[in-house]
């Protein structure tokens, strides 16, 4: 990438400024110029906030200057996905129906990040309402993939992606329901991890598929996102679903490598993906091997059942979550002579054909009649995919596997097929539905010279050793480039 | 579809109509491999971690300014959200 | 054809058929929280539209609901006191669109409800079924504007979300109610128990328990159910009363003319005096339900329900049982009525307070049954010491009745002193000279009527009260006049 150099590491950067090296203001400003030098291509940000960064940023200065720390990411500027409230900010969820919409209140890892000192520079673009997987699905058109403009970053959290891969941002935060934090890592070659589910609050995130939606860091390496990681997770009292003692990761024992480790190279994630895909996961398997895991091949062939119990059960909440979207409080209205035309005439404007498309699929799995052999079912598969997977944790500590079937296709390519497109998520969706947490690690490139991701999933809880095995694999990367 | 369309307060074109009953079709195909499992005896998962009893106390916490509120609102009237008349009452 | 429709339950047909109503009820009652349901916002009445509302009632994007501990207390006091099963219980999604619903669905409780099973004894003897009593979250409410003020002359209408989010509980009887006068002590007991558990005020005409009412027809000693119809909008115990005795009769006149009744919504007019048709029940709305992923189930546990048994205190039942206890050997129907009203407003302390300060038990009844009861439908009450005093007072000959009655009203507004407030109005008892004065003079005015009255037209002895209270404005007591014009006749 030719410009300004891209920006230094997060923990880096924010060392700097804790200690007086670097101001925040520089920092902040130095993100804004790569901002306003790449983004025009690129197209990942949706609204910039120039005027509230540098605020912040003397905020931050003013604090160090009187022998204050202004915490952990001080100064280290970072980009919202745009279904993050933030008070006063737009934030759009890449949809016309909240093209003007400013929230009166944060999301709870906002203010977290805002007392960590972290610097928001900006919202941006993402499939709308987090439907998708390319980033095509948002109202003000796509996002560019930084490696090639003519592929897709992936998606939802493509914004997210582009913005750390290009190195505008050291940090970003993304959702996950399907894959939309690892899928586009992989695609964006950057490091992109779930947590699991309840460690981090969802209290002010705009909700897709509310028993399946986490937040997450992006980052460029596994400590930084670790790091950031750090500074979301916890219970939060406004979120009935967040878990009591989910707890931060310890730095320090990240580097503690995988000796003694069992790993399992799941097969149904290996099966099937594109070949430099599939050789990559090998690779991937052969490198955790030579530090001292013991590595063995395990099938959980539930998994298979994954993308069809998570295409009932996420339209069926969605269906529900977006059914507020109605013209009457806020966002877009259409008006009609009555209230409920004034209704349909507004969500008919303001939702595009992914939107609808899967309100419409998720109305019809709750609908009567259909509740028990769709939505129903699919609960029931859930649960025997958390078993099966249970059972597989019983022989491993971790398995292995792709995070997505390809390198980063051309825009256009699978949006006249949804059902091509929904394909995508095969990898991801499991750790969606038994709520475990995964990373996706950047390990090498395609035929097509084109990143490619590596998959981790582990147990509930089991963020420690995930972020270790994704170092191991980031180590091996580093000593070979 | 249509059907489905009112549920959802929808307007939907036929086109889109059309499109999309073709497209849900081949969804649910799909997940016919799902819905064929026999697993009568498996208790559905609503949370995927088994939390319960997450109460609050009945305190008063500070709620949101008013106009802050009303200024995203699409139309109002004597400090009300204002909304076309109301056809019937709620079902 | 149409039957005429004496008091009573059935309804004799020329052809001898006997008709029964078979009615059940759906109260939703507003809990006597600090806070709404799901969030921190206040549980309170009369503020400026849209004042009281944060993310979560308001439903905006991102916001998500916690559960208020004291809305599962009382919802759990309530089930108690309706001798339920409290039960682990989860939340579901009703699924609807409409303007007052900030997130357009409704979180309730769908088929894992708090309270299971159960019932209620009328005053009257009378046991009803429950079928069970569930949480579930307030709309906001909508006031439509344009011609008429009905919703279906609006022009436009106007929402306020202050009270959406207030916690309800909705509890549903059997349907082993018999006749709209049954429905009546139905709701009479359960508002009783309602404000003696502390879950509720109770108030219908405020709003704060809403009734809705199913019923069908069948004839005397067939088994199976007919259709039935729903009665929403019964603001008052009278149009409770009224919609029912209504529907009954134009169900059996349909049914006994030959004709079905359909599954339908009625909407009561208390003006009109009839129910109007709001829809057909037969597309009966698919709401949808699943489970409420943004909420965990509940499981109040074994020390938490012996807790709320513990708390629970004496229950309606057990009240009238210890006040009628109390009132002893002047136990009459007037009294059994009054023991009613007091207990139904949760004053019955007040009158047992009164007596543990030396004040008699009827008269104390009677006071807070008529007096204080009418007026403290606001909230009002009095110190139960001034008011001992007070009928203390009254008993002793100090006040008239009367008299006693104004200082009591001004108790009730603005508390004080029944000595002073006496005093200031220059209240005192007429001495038996005096008021014999005033009887003579009265009598002496008024001939006529005292020769009629000697000759026994014992109803002149009002005509000659009146008088005597107008000349003494107020000051004499009623019972002594008329004592004392009986003892004139001999």
């Amino acid at each position: 990438m030719s410009g300004t150099s891209p920006t230094p590491g997060a923990l880096e950067l924010a060392a700097e400024v804790r200690s007086g090296e670097r101001s925040a203001r520089q920092a902040v400003e130095e993100a804004l110029e790569r901002v306003a030098l790449h983004d025009p291509q690129l197209h990942a940000f949706v609204t910039v906030t120039e005027e509230s960064a540098l605020e912040a940023a003397d905020g931050i200065d003013r604090a160090v200057a009187q022998g204050g720390d202004p915490g952990p990411l001080a100064g280290v500027p970072i980009a919202l996905k745009d279904n993050l409230c933030t008070r006063g900010v737009r934030t759009t969820c890449g949809s016309r129906i909240l093209e003007h919409w400013h929230p009166p209140y944060d999301a709870t890892v906002v203010t977290s990040l805002r007392a960590a000192g972290a610097v928001t520079i900006g919202k941006t673009n993402m499939d709308e309402f987090a439907m998708g997987s390319s980033t095509e699905n948002s109202a003000f058109g796509p996002t560019a993939n930084p490696w090639d403009p003519a592929r897709v970053p992936g998606g939802s959290s493509g914004g997210s992606a582009a913005s750390v891969a290009s190195g505008m941002v050291p940090l970003a935060l993304g959702s996950d329901t399907g894959g939309s934090i690892r899928q586009p890592a992989s695609l964006c070659g950057v490091v992109g991890m779930k947590p699991t589910y309840g460690a981090v609050s969802r209290y002010g995130l705009v909700a897709f598929a509310s028993s399946l939606d986490q937040i997450g860091p992006f980052a460029r390496t596994v400590r930084d996102a670790a790091a950031l990681y750090n500074v979301i997770c916890g219970h939060d009292p406004c979120d009935s679903t967040s878990l009591p003692d989910a707890a931060a990761v310890d730095l320090a024992a990240l580097d503690d490598g995988v000796e003694g480790r069992r790993i399992g190279v799941l097969t149904e994630l290996v099966d099937e993906m594109a070949p430099d895909v599939a050789a990559q996961v090998r690779r991937a398997a052969d490198v955790l091997d030579r530090a001292g895991a013991s590595v063995v091949e395990i099938s959980v062939p539930e998994v298979r059942y994954g993308l069809s119990a998570y295409y009932l059960i996420a339209p069926a909440e969605a269906s529900s979550n977006l059914a507020r979207y109605d013209g009457v409080r806020y966002g877009l209205r259409v008006d009609a002579p009555d209230v409920a035309r004034m209704n349909a005439a507004t969500r008919a404007a303001g939702f595009g054909p992914e939107v609808k498309r899967r309100i419409m699929l998720g109305t019809y799995a709750l609908s009567a009649g259909y509740y028990d052999a769709y939505y129903g079912q699919a609960q029931r598969v859930r649960t025997v995919l958390i078993e099966a997977m249970g059972r597989a944790y019983g022989e491993v500590d971790a398995l292995l596997g792709a995070t997505s079937p390809t390198t980063a296709f051309t825009m256009g390519a699978k949006t006249d097929d949804p059902l091509s497109m929904y394909r995508s998520d095969v990898c991801t969706i499991p750790s969606n539905l038994t709520g475990a947490p995964a990373i996706s690690v950047p390990v090498g490139s395609g035929e097509d010279g084109l990143p490619i991701g590596v998959q981790v999933l582990v147990p509930a809880y089991g963020e420690p050793l995930v972020f270790q095995v994704a170092r191991v694999l980031e180590d091996a990367v580093l000593s070979t480039s | 579809m249509a059907h489905v369309a009112k549920l959802a307060r929808l307007d939907l074109t036929p086109e889109e109509l059309d499109l999309f009953t073709g497209q849900l079709a081949s969804v649910l195909g799909h997940a016919a491999d799902v819905a064929a499992l026999q697993l009568g005896d498996v208790p559905p998962t609503a949370h995927p971690q088994p939390l319960a009893n997450v109460l609050r106390p009945d305190e008063p916490r500070p709620g949101l300014d008013r106009d802050e509120v009303l200024a995203e609102a699409p139309e109002v009237d004597d400090h009300r959200f204002k909304v076309p008349r109301i056809v019937g009452e709620a079902p | 054809m149409t039957p005429v429709a004496p008091a009573g339950d059935a309804v004799p047909q020329g052809d001898d058929v006997e008709w029964e109503s078979v009615i059940g009820l759906e109260v939703h009652a507003e809990l006597q929280t600090v806070t709404k349901l799901f969030c921190g916002c206040r549980n309170s009445f009369g503020d400026e539209p849209n004042t009281n509302v944060c993310p979560v009632c308001l439903g905006l994007p991102g916001s998500l609901p916690v559960l208020n501990r004291q809305a599962v207390e009382l919802a759990m006091r309530i089930g108690t006191a309706l001798h339920c099963e409290i039960r682990p219980s989860s939340f579901h999604r009703k699924n609807y669109f409409y303007p007052d619903m900030p997130k357009d669905y409704q979180i309730s409780q769908y088929d894992e409800p708090i309270n299971v099973g159960g019932w209620l004894e009328t005053a009257a003897g009378d046991r009803v079924g429950i079928v069970r009593a569930h949480m579930e979250e307030d709309t906001g409410k909508t006031s439509h504007v344009g011609a008429g003020k009905r919703i279906s002359d609006a022009d436009h209408s106007l929402v306020d979300y202050n009270r959406a989010g207030v916690p309800l509980v909705e509890i549903v009887s059997e349907p082993d109610i018999r006749s709209p006068l049954e429905a009546r002590a139905y709701v009479d007991e359960l508002r009783a128990i309602l404000v003696a558990t502390g879950a509720s005020d109770g108030r219908m005409e405020e709003g704060s328990v809403r009734v809705d009412a199913n019923i069908s027809v069948r004839p005397k000693g067939v088994e199976e159910l007919s259709t039935r119809c729903e009665i929403k909008n019964l603001n008052s115990l009278r149009s409770l009363v009224r919609a029912l005795e209504h529907e009954r009769e134009r169900q059996v006149a349909l049914v006994s003319a030959g004709g079905k009744v359909v599954q339908e919504t009625l909407h009561w007019d208390e003006a009109a005096g009839r129910t109007v048709s709001m829809r057909s029940k037969e597309e009966a709305y698919d709401y949808r339900y699943f489970p409420e992923p943004d909420l965990v189930p509940v499981d109040p546990g074994a020390e938490w329900q012996r807790e709320v048994v513990a708390g629970l205190g004496l229950l309606p039942a057990e009240r009238r049982a210890r006040l009628l206890a109390a009132v002893g050997d002047e136990r009459d129907d007037a009294a059994v009525d009054q023991v009613r009203t007091v207990v139904v407003q949760g004053l019955d302390d007040l009158v047992t307070a009164a007596v543990e300060r030396g004040a008699p038990v009827g008269l104390a009844l009677a006071r807070v049954a008529n007096e204080v009861a009418a007026r403290s439908d606001g909230g009002v009450s009095v110190d139960p010491d001034a008011f001992a005093e007070l009928l203390t007072m009254e008993a002793g000959g100090e006040l008239s009745a009367t008299q006693a009655k104004t200082v009591l009203a001004e108790l009730l507004a603005k508390g004080g002193d029944p000595r002073t407030i006496a005093a200031e109005r220059g209240f005192e008892a007429m001495s038996s000279d005096s008021l014999a004065d005033v009887v003579g003079q009265v009598i002496s005015e008024n001939p006529g009527e005292w020769g009629r009255y000697l000759e026994g037209e014992d109803k002149l002895a009002g005509f000659f009260i009146g008088k005597v209270m107008g000349a003494t404005k107020g000051r004499a007591d009623g019972k002594q006049v008329a004592a004392e014009l009986r003892a004139r006749r001999g």
